[in-house]
């Protein structure tokens, strides 16, 4: 078997990045939650909104953990496996970079221990202010990677001299193009796989029948706030993709399945795109369909796939599908949603045992569209990695064998299988024991040495 | 800023960012280094708690490292970190199973032993790789025009290992230093202790390295023993040799202070004499620090954020350390 280092380093990619955002996709929407919390029980002093910060800070103690030392990865992998995009790219790329981290890391990690351990010792005030600073962290965060993402994508205000990109407009370097509708499509992304990993906790305590108190806010929260950032995300979701039209319109052809381009085009259903043949088997699809919703109008023009040479094609059929998954979800989202709203209306929230069961298994929703939709976006924008411009073949690390990457592929591999497993079951027994139990945890672990945190947290409490 | 020259100014900033994660973690990771030789379970949880709170802090100046690099010298760092694929790799790795242990350790009681040794054994691991990173910079990589060209396991040499190992006993001796600081009583003795085999390999390490570099390499040593550089040079050894001494004082007697601040001047030394043997080098034998400097344009832009960002960042940093000041203890963790 030939192995192709090119494509082992893609593999490698997609896998570190893909559990990778997994992370972000829930510390980002929980460092919001939580300041919101802080904020609720600064301004009403109720307790409920106490034990569900506190429970939710110990859950995003470990979930920021495992993103930081996955997070680590991911600028090396620039070096280690696409070093000649690092150095034809590196005049644009790592100022981006490296203010993510000048703005976003330290923030979040000097305040994240603020809020774990400083609850006693600073007052509410500035307890709801760390929490917001750790919140707002977390989205420079986004902000910074997806501007580099975004340039990659749809690259302007540079200059090319001996196949070197030099910068000519900072800001229109980090405004690019699509920066406005990754930025917001992601970050809504993120708050709504977020809220639906609380609506399913709150369904899980609410049925245990522990802290309903806890279990029905968590409920309200996440119904009221899906409500309205669901259709929210819908919306952003269709911006993006005329962006995606205007800038990216290989891509948008793949996410369409539509070979042939022209006016009123149709809208493929389901299908299988077949990349050799050129055109999709089995289809259904609906007549000038396509060109109303991209367009506007029944007959306006649209590329096809066979605008474009077949070697500037991406994968069709990954990306046709990975869309599909993603609309595919968003239309349960939204089904969830509406019978979250309707028992909320019929005061039968909380006793609806299959809505709360429904609730339950929903909880891995968000994080499967969030997967689906990164792979439309990255898969889609294939065979580049700056779009148009400098191709993935051309980007990959000269001195690499095919053999090199397979063997760091299968450490990354055996690692974050250990590691990631781990993790969940981490966060599940927190779940389990409930948000009632935030400060019995020494009694849990009578027989054992505190943790750390713990520790430290009753220590510092007891000496101020 | 037209025209103003930034390529000293961003060699500045990237050396004391390398500089500051090497003596942040280098503790840290010197620490976890320590930790499996404690003598018991309460001695082992006061040797993690005396870095829990402060450890991904440190690791944050790691990726600063890594992006700065790129930032200031981006041909450098596409040629550098291909070259090392698999000590990077061994790194990561390390730092992943080290660094989750502190979160993992106690909460997954079922998978203790596993996690206490991912955090020992990922400590070591992660400074022996990181050793190796520097060993096989000092040797220097097979380049042709812009790309290295070698192969991924040429890294690991003799010399490369041997550094690798060095920069265990380094750590170790920060460490030992560290704890020195954080514990008392007979926990401090059994850190004294570990400390002054730690200078031992240290020295050795540092005896060995220093002979060994210019040894290889001729053009190193004309920079350091022809006339007049040698007495120009001359102090480097000589305050290395005095600090060693006060090291070795400072860990019998009862300074508390004196083993991490003399750990940290091996360490500043160090430093100082690869960069004396390098220089004006960013690749050995290949580019200069001007000729792999990123664009005017680049640097500028970076810099300006730079000037503001990390004073606060660093004042933050101080803070963290502030309010986790003072010893460890078993009964109430911290305590001022």
């Amino acid at each position: 078997m030939h192995l192709d280092p090119e494509f082992l380093s893609r593999l490698q990619f997609a896998w570190v990045v893909g559990w990778h955002i997994l992370l972000p996709a829930f510390t980002i929407g929980l460092a919001s939650f939580i300041a919101f919390l802080e904020g609720a029980y600064a301004l009403t002093r109720r307790p409920v909104f106490l034990n569900l910060s506190q429970f939710w800070l110990r859950i995003f103690a470990i979930s920021f953990g495992m993103g930081v030392v996955t997070g680590i990865v991911m600028p090396f992998q620039f070096g280690t496996n696409w070093s000649r995009l690092s150095d034809a790219a590196g005049n644009i790329i790592s100022p981006l970079l490296a203010y993510e981290g000048l703005t976003a890391f330290f923030l979040e990690s000097t305040f994240l221990g603020v809020l774990l351990f400083g609850r006693k010792l600073v007052p509410p005030a500035m307890h709801f202010v760390a929490a917001v600073l750790v919140a707002a962290g977390t989205l420079s965060s986004a902000f910074w990677i997806l501007a580099t993402n975004s340039w990659m994508q749809t690259p302007v205000g540079y200059e090319v001299i001996d196949g070197l990109f030099y910068p000519k407009d900072w800001f229109a370097i980090v405004f690019s193009p699509s920066l406005p509708y990754r930025f917001a499509h992601t970050v809504s992304a993120f708050y709504v796989t977020t809220a639906f990993v609380v609506l399913g906790v709150g369904a899980y305590t609410v049925r245990r029948g522990q802290s309903p108190g806890e279990g029905r806010m968590m409920l309200r929260l996440a119904v009221w706030f899906l409500a309205i950032f669901v259709p929210i995300q819908v919306v952003l979701g269709d911006q993006h993709g005329l962006n995606t039209l205007e800038h990216q319109p290989a891509k948008l052809a793949a996410i369409e399945g539509l070979w042939d381009g022209g006016s009123g085009v149709p809208a493929s259903i389901i299908g299988w795109p077949d990349q050799t043949a050129e055109r999709n088997i089995a289809e259904i699809a609906i007549p000038k369909l396509g060109s109303l919703y991209l367009t506007h109008s029944w007959n306006g023009a649209v590329k096809g796939l066979k605008d474009f040479p077949a070697d500037q094609r991406p994968p069709v059929a990954v990306v046709y599908f990975a869309f599909r998954i993603m609309v595919g979800i968003a239309l349960l989202m939204l089904a969830m949603v509406a019978c979250g709203l309707f028992l909320l209306w019929r005061r039968r929230l909380d006793d609806t045992g299959w809505y709360l069961k429904a609730c339950q298994f929903t909880v891995c929703l968000g994080f499967i569209a969030v997967i689906a939709g990164w792979t439309t976006t990255e898969v889609g924008r294939q065979p580049w990695t700056i779009y148009g411009l400098m191709r993935t073949a051309d980007s990959v690390s000269p001195s690499l064998t095919g053999a090199n990457v397979l063997l760091s592929l299968l450490l990354y591999v055996v690692v974050y299988l250990i590691i990631f497993p781990t993790g969940i079951y981490t966060m599940l027994r927190f779940v389990w024991r409930g948000p009632a139990a935030s400060e019995d945890d020494a009694a849990v672990d009578s027989g054992r040495p505190k943790s750390p945190i713990e520790a430290l947290a009753s220590a510092t409490a007891e000496t101020h | 800023m037209p025209g103003l020259d930034l390529v000293p100014i961003w060699t500045a900033i990237l050396a004391i960012g390398v500089f500051l994660y090497v003596a942040l973690d280098g503790f840290d990771l010197g620490v976890g280094m320590l930790y499996n030789f404690a003598p018991d379970r309460d001695a082992r949880a006061l040797v993690m708690n005396s870095i829990a709170p402060i450890w991904d802090g440190n690791e944050t100046w790691l990726i600063l490292g890594s992006v700065g690099l790129l930032a200031a010298f981006p041909v450098a760092f596409a040629i550098i970190i291909p070259a090392v694929y698999f000590p990077i790799l061994l790194m990561l790795l390390a730092l992943i199973f080290r660094g989750l242990a502190f979160e993992f350790r106690y909460r997954d009681a079922e998978h203790r032993t596993l996690w206490d040794h991912g955090f020992a054994a990922g400590s070591g691991l992660a400074a022996f790789a990181q050793g190796v990173v520097l060993g096989s910079f000092i040797q220097g990589y097979q380049v042709e025009g812009r790309h290295f060209v070698g192969g991924s396991f040429d890294c690991f040499t003799p010399f490369s290992i041997f550094v690798g190992f060095a920069l265990m006993f380094g750590y170790a001796l920060l460490g030992a230093g560290w704890l020195i600081i954080k514990t008392e009583g007979d926990l401090q003795d059994w850190a004294r202790a570990l400390g002054r085999k730690c200078l031992i390999g240290t020295v050795l390490a540092i005896a060995v390295v220093s002979l060994w570099t210019p040894w290889t390499d001729p053009k190193i040593a004309t920079r350091w023993f022809s006339w007049p550089h040698i007495a120009y040079l001359a102090p480097v050894p000589i305050i290395t040799a005095a600090l060693v001494l006060y090291a070795w004082r400072a860990l019998n007697d009862r300074s508390e202070y004196g083993p991490f601040i003399a750990g940290l001047g091996l360490f500043v030394m160090s430093y100082i004499g690869i960069a004396i043997s390098l220089w004006p080098m960013i690749v050995p034998g290949h580019f200069t620090l001007y000729q792999a400097a990123a664009s005017p344009s680049t640097q500028e832009f970076l810099l300006i954020g730079t000037l503001f960002l990390l004073p606060v960042i660093l004042t933050y940093t101080a803070w963290s350390y502030w309010v986790f000041r003072g010893k460890v203890r078993a009964d109430i963790g911290y305590h001022h």
